[in-house]
């Protein structure tokens, strides 16, 4: 094993490894912190199938966003739809014997990389572009977005610079990451492009549980959204008011036990 | 800004307000046109200065706070926030997940009204939001100020002072932000924090401390009270020849009803008490005040406070005890009905000796429209002909609430029953209203008059929607539901050359429309 596919390697498991576990960890935390009272934005779902839906709306559409202004929503969009095509791409990496699904994707679209791009590119010039957008950028989401720009601009390019050299063929890279997921080490491509590609993303993967791009698993933990509104027909308990409760209710102390448990929210 | 002169000290710096009593009213277009944010980069924002008075010791200690600015305070804010992200989800999730989208950005009326950057609800989080990342996030420590981290230095405070005291809570920015983030929950939090280091706002806390010496939000005592009730039996007998009684401490009767203490005496409000008495005693349901429950309000949640939710509620539940009741009914009120619809069955639940056929608590125009639709009182509309009537949702109860059993009944039910009760009715422009409602501008604590000028501009919006349909429609009606509502209008309408008389609530109008007498 030569040098550089250790030193890929050992950044492979090291990048993965704090993505998932800062990423659970996050999770974890947003889970288990409670919601003490009952503050869906109405009007909100009064079943939880509706709750289901109204995160189906969310998740596939942004609703909110999509009233909130038309503009952002079409950037945001088309960048989120683009990165959730390119990702499903990068599974032939993965997957072993490609599927047909995939290998059908692979065929027929060609646009996404292009259009992940072009969205970011349009995000960041809104940024730029519109006072109050401007305004509230830091220079954390600034470099976000030159992030996946670089991670969209070197994929792009490892996908059309065919000059001998300089692309990384399909079988070199799945090779590779075969070996990585196997735990079985093979060598690295030695190509600048996809080193660099490589890199990014890995660096994407490290960044991910410190930053906002939190919001992927946060936004199902919203208490506006993913509570159902039905306080006045099922009593919310607070969990940690209990005692407080307990103490000035003189007469008419909480039945606790026949009260709902909080398990939404 | 600059480091302040030595001799100040740190709670003067924070308190240090601006009052300008001549301040320029928007102009009525009929339009409502997001400001540019101006030049400055991160500049000093031009309401900076509007803050509201502070809470003297004496009424610190009262509500069960630090006197005064705890030395130690950027250690004990820390410390407060910390705690308070170990008990709310919102606040946890809230303050990791923003994306500074900028969805939110023209979407709170402060900010339209004012032009103040730091008014567009995620730049008002981000007050808080820097503190967060600098002492409980690894981005911020790391990268610090690159990621939006910053300590909490004075001057941190003395504009977390302002700003969270010019949001009225209203959510309407959760409406429109892709992951329902809430600034009022944050703003919540930013109060508590600075209650709990000692510097509380003055009106809030002056009035938590009247709830719980005297019983009601404007320090009415028993006696006063049932005066009052009196007299407004003796003007109601004079003017319609019919004995409509407005009991206080029955026990037994059918109904408590808990009602905003300026119900009791304020002008438009007692309108729709009379309003009330009249559907009461029309229906032939027996009902009652009472004194330990004369305040519907519950200005716990404007400062974010648990504890005092919990001690203002506990006061109904007392009430219930005492009373005996078998339904509990609410009157007209914004955020006491988000309260009492979503908090009450958490804080002083569940409500098992009331007659589960009806809801707990029940929102008076759920009861009355169900009167109506019943048959069981008659109203004529003609008794309204001379107005015009729209409607502004209160943002508490239309983004904080419900009425009836479908989501969104809490738009058409007060319509309905205003629709019943008028025979003219016009809605204001559709992306004012319903979940989109703009807030009167005076809500969450903001009612007092040290910052007329931001609750002025905070109604720019909706001043001018209503503008647009009384040039339209020829509108002179704006019925309400809520206390702070009717009162922040009666203020502002008239800076906006409008006059007070055209905000009303809608019991208002339903009393001047109910048929009394023997029913057919
Ligand atoms: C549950 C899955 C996800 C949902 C529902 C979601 C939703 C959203 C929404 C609604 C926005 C705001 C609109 C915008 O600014 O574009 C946004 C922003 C963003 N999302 Fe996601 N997202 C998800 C997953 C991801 C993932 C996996 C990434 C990983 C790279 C990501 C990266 C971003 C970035 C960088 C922004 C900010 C764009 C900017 O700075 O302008 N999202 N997301
Ligand atoms: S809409 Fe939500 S995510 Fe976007 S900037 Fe505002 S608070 Fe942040
Ligand atoms: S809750 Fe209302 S007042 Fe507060 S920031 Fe949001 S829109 Fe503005
Ligand atoms: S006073 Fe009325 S409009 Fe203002 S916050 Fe309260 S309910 Fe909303």
């Amino acid at each position: 094993m030569s040098g550089l596919t250790l030193i890929f390697g050992l950044f492979f498991y090291v990048s993965i490894a704090i993505f998932l576990v800062g990423f659970m960890a996050k999770v974890w935390k947003y889970g288990s912190t409670p919601a003490p009272l009952k503050i869906p934005q109405t009007p909100a779902p009064v079943s939880a199938p509706g709750v289901g839906v109204r995160y189906l709306q969310e998740v596939f559409v942004f609703k909110s966003l999509f009233r909130g202004n038309k503009v952002l929503w079409l950037g945001g969009y088309l960048f989120h739809l683009g990165l959730l095509f390119v990702l499903l791409k990068h599974l032939r990496f993965f997957i072993a014997p490609t599927s047909s699904i995939l290998s059908t994707l692979v065929k027929f679209d060609v646009y996404s990389g292009f259009i992940l791009v072009a969205a970011l590119i349009f995000l960041l010039i809104l940024r730029l572009a519109i006072d109050r957008h401007f305004y509230i950028s830091l220079a954390s989401d600034y470099a976000l977005l030159l992030l996946l720009i670089g991670i969209g601009g070197t994929g792009l390019l490892s996908r059309f610079w065919e000059n001998g050299h300089v692309r990384p063929s399909v079988p070199e890279v799945k090779n590779f990451v075969a070996g990585l997921v196997t735990f079985h080490p093979a060598s690295v491509p030695e190509h600048k492009l996809f080193l660099i590609h490589f890199s990014l993303v890995m660096l994407l993967l490290i960044y991910f549980p410190f930053s906002k791009l939190m919001h992927a698993g946060g936004v199902f933990y919203s208490p506006t959204r993913n509570q159902i509104d039905n306080p006045r027909e099922k009593r919310w308990v607070n969990p940690w008011a209990k005692q407080v409760t307990a103490a000035a209710a003189a007469p008419a102390a909480a039945p606790v036990a026949a009260a709902e448990e909080p398990s939404e929210g | 800004m600059a480091e302040p002169p030595a001799e100040k000290t740190a709670v003067e710096t924070v308190a240090e307000s601006v009052i300008n009593k001549n301040f320029k009213v928007p102009e009525l277009i009929g339009e409502i046109n997001v400001p540019r944010v101006e030049d400055g980069y991160r500049r000093k924002g031009v309401t900076s200065a509007i803050k509201p008075h502070m809470a003297k010791p004496a009424v610190q200690a009262k509500v069960g706070f630090p006197e005064t600015l705890v030395d130690n305070w950027e250690e004990a804010a820390v410390k407060r926030l910390g705690e308070l992200l170990e008990k709310y989800k919102s606040l946890q999730v809230y303050l990791d997940i923003c994306v500074r989208c900028g969805s939110c950005t023209d979407k709170c009326q402060f900010f339209i009204g004012s032009n103040d950057p730091n008014n567009m609800p995620v730049a008002r989080a981000e007050l808080l939001r820097r503190v967060y990342k600098k002492y409980f996030t690894t981005e911020g420590k790391i990268f610090g100020k690159l990621a939006g981290a910053h300590r909490l230095d004075l001057n941190l405070l003395s504009d977390w002072y302002a700003y969270f005291h010019q949001c009225s809570q209203c959510r309407r920015c959760s409406v429109f932000c892709p992951y329902g983030i809430d600034t009022a929950e944050i703003s919540m939090a930013a109060r508590e924090i600075m209650d709990s280091i000692g510097i509380g706002q003055k009106y809030v806390n002056e009035i938590l401390g009247k709830v719980h010496e005297i019983g009601n939000n404007l320090g009415m005592n028993p006696k006063a009270l049932a005066a009052t009730l009196e007299s407004t039996e003796e003007d109601i007998e004079e003017e319609d020849g019919v004995p409509v009684k407005l009991p206080l401490d029955q026990e037994g009767a059918d109904v408590l009803l808990v009602t905003p203490s300026a119900d009791f005496f304020a002008s438009p409000h007692i309108e729709s008490l009379i309003g009330y008495a009249k559907v009461f005693h029309q229906a032939g349901i027996s009902w009652t005040l009472s004194t330990a429950a004369s305040e519907a309000g519950n200005f716990g949640m404007f400062i974010g406070s648990y504890t005092q939710l919990e001690k203002v509620a506990a006061r109904v539940r007392n009430a219930i005890g005492e009373l005996k009741p078998k339904r509990l009914v609410v009157g007209e009120c914004g955020h006491a009905w988000r309260v009492a619809y979503s908090f009450w069955n958490t804080l002083i639940g569940p409500f098992d000796t009331l007659d589960p056929r009806y809801p707990a608590p029940q929102h008076i125009v759920e009861f009355t429209l169900d009167l109506v639709r019943r048959g069981a009182i008659k109203l004529d509309k003609s008794a309204n002909d001379e107005f015009t009537v729209t409607f502004h949702d209160s943002c508490n109860v239309a983004r904080g609430s419900r009425m009836g059993d479908r989501p969104g009944g809490q738009f058409t039910m007060p319509r309905e029953l205003i629709k019943a009760s008028c025979n003219k009715y016009v809605d204001m422009d559709p992306s004012t209203t319903m979940e989109k409602t703009f807030c009167c501008g005076g809500g969450g604590g903001l009612l007092t008059d040290e910052i007329l000028e931001i609750r002025v501009a905070g109604a720019m919006p909706r001043m001018q929607a209503l503008h647009a349909v009384m040039e339209s429609d020829g509108v002179n009606f704006m019925a309400l539901i809520c206390a702070i509502c009717k009162a922040q209008f009666t203020k502002v309408l008239p800076k906006y050359g409008i006059p007070m008389t055209v905000a009303g609530g809608v019991h208002q109008l339903v009393g001047r429309a109910i048929e009394l007498g023997a029913k057919e």
